[in-house]
């Protein structure tokens, strides 16, 4: 069985300005200790996937369809008390800025220990022991457990998340831009962390971030989002190496290479499109420069081109031309 | 750490407190009609009385005496002598003390519950008409004119109900068998200026408790709470109050040093004897010494309130402790 299965999920937001489709038919799924990349532009859905998948979408979002399997169980039909107790036991997050994440007023202590009284049944002391020793393991000196979160740097902070997020042993922690706010050095440090981490555990491991080059070291996968889709899905080689589809492209020509000639990376001309208002046919259509009439009135469906490889272009590469 | 901040905080509280009392000095000297133009208004009072009277009130002496024995009475706790009372300043004030912070003293407490949980609510049931309710509740009873809202409040209850008395703290010319036929007819005497003044005070404690609650709710941490595994309850009680709690607790000190000062519109609609309506009569009978010693007992409470608040807020909030 698969750790995680993702169907053709659907998120929308009811906004004052209607019906906004933030993930529209979104499917992967994952393996035990397997790292997911998912990366795209602000505002392409990846937060609202990952929220989602842990069922802490706001009151104005919703999941209107398809499946979240968790070893074959299905987690968007499921009724919130039953969710609660899946939640940081099976499902944990690491949220976009830590730096807020964390409770002024409560030892950071206190807070990773809560989960675990919480989930494991044990005695407070149990939970402690467990607290300093997954402190210890994101390289915080247990004894720093009994200060508040503002006497802890960013990169502590978000080790401290992180710690918070592995307290229950959890099957999936999903990473949404745990590193974004931290420098290259404690980034990496992280990062690494977190790999060695999910290999020891067997953990499945999604990775959320705007910065494509830093999925090529740690995931397995890399899932391309535009405007709620996932445009683009395969492993690493596959997205790097036989990229398929023009939006990859793009963002892969948005980074520079170190090694490669020196050059001013291209940056992707026009801006994604209103979420609000979609228009028919492919969303990348406007900023693509591969398009074709068809591309205006037909919206692409994802399409197997390798063996885990998928891309919904009409004129993705490697593939077939249209169907 | 904490023993410097302090020592610091009460430093700065008593370097308030000394400005506070120059200023309240100064104030009584510039304001019009020195206590000898009182005395000077009876056709009685001969030239030698009022020499006399000056020299009794110091007023002959240089400003900077008049200063010094002012601060070395007030240390002896001598705030002088009232015009109109024709006694010591402290034992007139000593008299209306209780009354006033009994008063409101309970309508403080009942409205800082009664707040909390109205604000609680409505920031649980954000957007709801329960929320559009309670909002409006608060509005309405925030910007009442308080003495307004007591007359209603004493139509209904005395003038048509017959529930309560109309005014003072005791009846008139009443016996008391027992002490405890005595104290119910306080209390009876007691709820309707309680009422009154509960109501006027609710609505800010609702009001902030709601607009904090609400911003709190929707900070990270608290979605941090939720991904953990917690109910709502838990929630509201371990992470979402705690936080919430801290502007409320500077509130909830503010107004406790006002207590002091009681509240000249209740007393005066309910003639309830504190310091209030104290205030009240001596500017009516243009009583400085009075005026001054009620003056200074309301804003030493409101000093020594903002301390205990500085305070308190360091051991509640730990951002605050260094
Ligand atoms: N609570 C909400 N109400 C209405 N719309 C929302 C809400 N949250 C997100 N959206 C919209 O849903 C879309 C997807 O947002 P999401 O936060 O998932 O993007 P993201 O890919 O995580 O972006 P970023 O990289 O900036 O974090 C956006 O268009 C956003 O405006
Ligand atoms: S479907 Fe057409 S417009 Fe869309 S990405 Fe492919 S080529 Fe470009
Ligand atoms: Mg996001």
């Amino acid at each position: 069985m698969k750790l995680l299965e993702v169907e053709n999920l659907n998120t929308y937001f009811n906004t004052s300005k209607g019906q906004l489709k933030a993930v529209n038919g979104v499917s992967f799924d994952l393996e035990y200790g397997e790292a997911l990349g998912m990366v795209g532009e602000s505002g392409c859905g990846k937060t609202t996937c990952a929220l989602s998948i842990a069922k802490l979408l706001p009151k104005e979002g919703e999941i209107t369809g398809g499946r979240i399997l968790l070893e074959g169980v299905d987690l968007a039909s499921m009724p919130e008390s039953e969710i609660r107790k899946k939640r940081w036991k099976d499902v944990s997050v690491i949220f976009q800025g830590a730096m807020n994440a964390l409770n002024p007023v409560m030892k950071v202590g206190d807070q990773i220990s809560e989960a675990i009284v919480l989930h494991e049944k044990g005695s407070k002391e149990a939970a402690k022991r467990r607290t300093g020793e997954i402190l210890e393991l994101v390289e915080i000196p247990a004894a720093r457990g009994s200060n508040y979160p503002h006497e802890f740097s960013g990169g502590m902070k978000q080790r401290a998340m992180i710690a918070m997020a592995l307290a229950c042993n959890p099957k999936i922690v999903i990473g949404d831009e745990p590193t974004t706010a931290l420098d290259v050095m404690v980034q990496a440090q992280i990062l690494n962390l977190l790999e060695k981490i999910r290999k020891e555990f067997k953990m499945g491991f999604i990775l959320i971030t705007h910065d494509l080059s830093i999925l090529g070291e740690t995931c397995d996968k890399i899932a391309v989002m535009y405007a709620g889709k996932i445009v683009e899905l395969g492993t690493v080689e596959d997205i790097f190496e036989r990229t398929a589809h023009p939006y990859t492209q793009r963002l892969i020509a948005c980074f520079p290479n170190i090694r490669g000639e020196k050059r001013i990376p291209e940056g992707i001309s026009g801006s994604p499109p209103n979420m609000l208002a979609l228009a028919p046919g492919c969303s990348f259509a406007p900023r693509c420069d591969r398009k074709q009439a068809c591309c205006e009135t037909l919206e692409p469906v994802g399409k197997q081109i390798g063996e885990k490889h998928f891309a919904a272009c009409h004129f993705a590469l490697g593939g077939g031309a249209i169907e | 750490m904490k023993k410097r901040s302090l020592i610091q905080k009460s430093i700065y509280a008593v370097i308030t407190i000394f400005a506070v009392l120059v200023f309240n000095y100064l104030l009584f000297r510039v304001l019009p009609g020195d206590p000898l133009s009182m005395m000077m208004r009876n056709p009685k009072a001969t030239p030698e009385m009022i020499e006399g009277m000056r020299q009794l009130f110091g007023l002959d002496q240089p400003w900077y005496v008049q200063l010094y024995l002012y601060f070395k009475n007030l240390l002896a706790g001598d705030l002088g002598m009232s015009f109109y009372f024709k006694q010591p300043v402290s034992s007139v004030i000593g008299a209306r003390i209780m009354p006033t912070i009994i008063m409101v003293g309970l309508a403080e407490v009942v409205a800082i519950f009664a707040g909390i949980i109205i604000g609680l609510i409505a920031a649980w049931k954000r957007g709801t008409r329960i929320d559009v309710a309670t909002l409006g509740f608060s509005l309405v009873t925030y910007s009442m004119p308080t003495f307004w809202l007591g007359m209603v409040i004493v139509v209904v209850f005395s003038v048509n109900l017959h529930l309560f008395p109309t005014s003072g703290i005791l009846t008139p010319g009443m016996t008391y068998q027992t002490t405890g036929a005595m104290v119910a007819d306080y209390i009876r005497h007691l709820i309707l200026p309680t009422l009154t003044m509960s109501i006027v005070l609710i609505g800010e404690y609702a009001l902030t408790m709601r607009n904090t609650l609400t911003d709190v709710l929707s900070e990270d941490y608290i979605t941090t709470a939720k991904a953990k595994g917690f109910d709502n309850k838990y929630i509201l009680r371990k992470h979402a109050l705690p936080n919430a709690m801290l502007p409320m607790v500077t509130l909830i000190a503010i107004n406790l040093g006002l207590v002091v000062g009681g509240t000249v519109q209740v007393e005066t609609v309910f003639s309830w004897p504190g310091l209030g309506s104290l205030m009240y009569e001596a500017l009516r009978a243009r009583d400085y010494p009075l005026l001054q010693g009620v003056f200074l007992l309301v804003t030493v409470s409101v000093v020594v309130a903002n301390f205990i608040a500085d305070i308190t807020y360091s051991y509640i909030d730990p951002r605050v402790k260094e």
